[in-house]
């Protein structure tokens, strides 16, 4: 197998550096002493971070955030299960139809839905409120969760159910003892991305979150289009470490690649 | 009652009975709150609208008419296109490669490499446009500084709340889309046939030409039309590199839904981008398998 020369090495090194920079800057800035925008070099300071618990606001999104990711992620989740064993395991009309509605979300900008979830949302009156928070980010996060839940029930091997009924296993049996046990690391991942992307997702958010109801990258949002300081460095820099931590807990868990790009093993 | 066993009839009637019960739920989560409020989008589009009298539910083309009509939004849609598609060619000249380079990696570096590369799709996009807002930052921003030590600029470029910057910043942000379509496209790849290749005598340029971009060629394009697609209608990098004065068309709906409050009018700028978007990928998708059809079949 060929190796890498100089030149695309040093190729490589620029494209990482352009990737990482931004990320970088971010929560180098978080660290600076100053009262203003400022690359620290000689003395670092925590005093951004501890502003932070300062702006209620800030906290409260923060939570918020966590509790929509948890919750829609969850209803994704439940929601995937049932409409990914049938997917999976039967072939029946409009069945390619009924995936790619549930793959829409994919594929209709963030900026349409949102501006679709606020009319309709403020039509039956739930404008603002943290059900239809809930409601629309079980739409948008649906898709990650069917891939996930989808690809473990296409791999559930069914002679491990066959063998449990010639056994004598009821139907419930078999559901609760060996296919939930078989597909639910495959439900693990799908709820963790998810979550990851409510946990972000901020232009279709912005449209229906209120005052009352906004979530941490709305307020972030809606922070940065007044003034940049050292405080949203800080905030930022913590959303970045939640979420790298995050990432290489579902790297050891379920693999990156297989994640993202859907497939098992390294190749070759 | 679920019924899962082996002798469950699939393909029959009651197969398919227990289909549509099984995605009865997210059938119905999808048809209230998916194609209802899409459809009452569309709607929106005819109904009328006054400073004072708010949306007046009737039936006129003025919201569409203005928007064909008014050279201010052609020139913004043009942008945002243009915007699009700059980003695009960009993330498929340094995406590429850098998906080839990452293959041929050995085992420790490649997943590490290739966490830190497609991890950032995963970090929220606003603290990744923040980055680049502080590396922009001005005349004094970073990258200036940068350029302008190793020769590249001998005067600072404006990059905050212009075209450039928002090209940078998006490039970016779609980068990991890119990556993982041509990775996923030379996973296929047998690495014998460069070998192949290389023992009947060509040199590391023919191979490249000849075995690798064909066969990373349906990756390129499936993740080029990812990108453009995010590309035209990101919303809050544009919004944060451009600021309230350069406007695309994601950020000029949102300006009139919440400030101006003409919701009218900012669906159909909403629902024309979504239009323009459905034509321009199913399009490209046509293109790309003819194409390939030809090719392999």
């Amino acid at each position: 197998m060929s190796r890498n020369g100089p030149v695309a090495l040093a190729f490589h090194a620029l494209f990482v550096t352009f990737m990482l920079a931004p990320i970088v800057v971010v929560c180098w800035v978080a660290f600076t002493p100053e009262g203003f925008l400022s690359f620290p070099t000689d003395r670092w300071s925590l005093r951004w971070f501890a502003a932070i618990a300062r702006y209620p606001e800030f906290v409260a999104a923060f939570w918020r955030s966590l509790w929509l990711g948890a919750l829609s992620s969850a209803f994704a989740v439940a929601v995937s299960v049932p409409a990914a064993l049938a997917i999976a395991r039967y072939r029946f009309r409009g069945r390619e139809a009924m995936t790619a509605l549930f793959m829409s979300p994919l594929m209709i900008p963030h900026i349409v839905l949102g501006i679709a979830f606020l009319r309709f949302f403020t039509q039956i009156g739930l404008g603002g409120t943290f059900t239809g928070l809930v409601l629309s980010h079980i739409v948008i996060v649906l898709p990650f969760a069917l891939r996930l839940t989808l690809a473990s029930a296409v791999g559930l091997d069914r002679a491990l159910e066959h063998a449990a009924v010639s056994l004598g296993a009821s139907d419930w049996t078999v559901l609760k003892r060996v296919t939930l046990p078989l597909v639910v690391p495959g439900l693990a991942s799908g709820w963790a991305l998810a979550f990851i992307n409510s946990f972000d997702e901020v232009t279709m958010t912005v449209f229906i979150a209120a005052p009352g109801t906004e979530t941490l990258p709305v307020r972030m949002f809606l922070y940065i289009q007044d003034n940049i300081d050292p405080l949203v460095t800080s905030v930022s820099a913590c959303v970045i470490a939640i979420t790298v931590l995050a990432l290489i807990v579902l790297d050891r868990a379920y693999g990156l690649e297989r994640l993202l790009v859907g497939r098992t093993g390294h190749g070759r | 009652m679920l019924k899962l066993s082996p002798d469950s009839p699939a393909k029959t009637g009651e197969g398919n009975r227990l289909a549509y019960i099984l995605s009865l739920p997210a059938l119905l989560l999808f048809a209230g709150v998916v194609v209802i409020p899409l459809a009452m989008t569309v709607i929106l589009t005819f109904h009328d609208w006054g400073q004072y009298k708010g949306i007046e539910p009737v039936f006129i083309l003025k919201n569409w008419a203005e928007v064909f009509g008014d050279p201010y939004y052609g020139e913004m849609f043009w942008r945002t296109f243009r915007i699009a598609l700059i980003v695009t060619v960009l993330a498929a000249l340094f995406g590429a490669p850098e998906a080839y380079i990452l293959n041929r990696m050995r085992s420790p570096w490649r997943g590490l490499f290739l966490l830190v590369i497609l991890g950032p799709l995963l970090i929220s996009v606003v603290a990744r446009t923040l980055g680049w807002a502080l590396l922009f930052g001005g005349n004094s921003g970073l990258v200036n500084k940068a350029l302008m030590s190793i020769s590249v600029l001998s005067a600072p470029l404006p990059f905050m709340f212009t075209e450039t910057g928002m090209v940078v910043a998006l490039v970016h942000v779609l980068m990991p889309y890119m990556v993982l379509s041509v990775w996923a496209a030379l996973q296929r790849l047998d690495p014998q046939v460069e070998n192949a290749a290389v023992a009947l005598g060509a040199g590391p340029f023919t191979v490249l030409r000849r075995i690798v971009l064909p066969q990373a060629m349906p990756g390129i394009l499936s993740g080029a039309v990812i990108v453009f697609a995010l590309a035209a209608s990101a919303f809050a990098t544009p919004a944060i590199i451009g600021g309230r004065r350069l406007k695309v068309a994601s950020t000029l709906a949102y300006d009139e839904f919440l400030n101006t409050l003409n919701w009218p009018l900012g669906a159909t700028v909403a629902v024309l981008l979504l239009l323009a978007l459905v034509l321009i990928v199913v399009g490209a998708n046509r293109l790309v398998e003819r194409r390939y059809a030809q090719v392999f079949g």
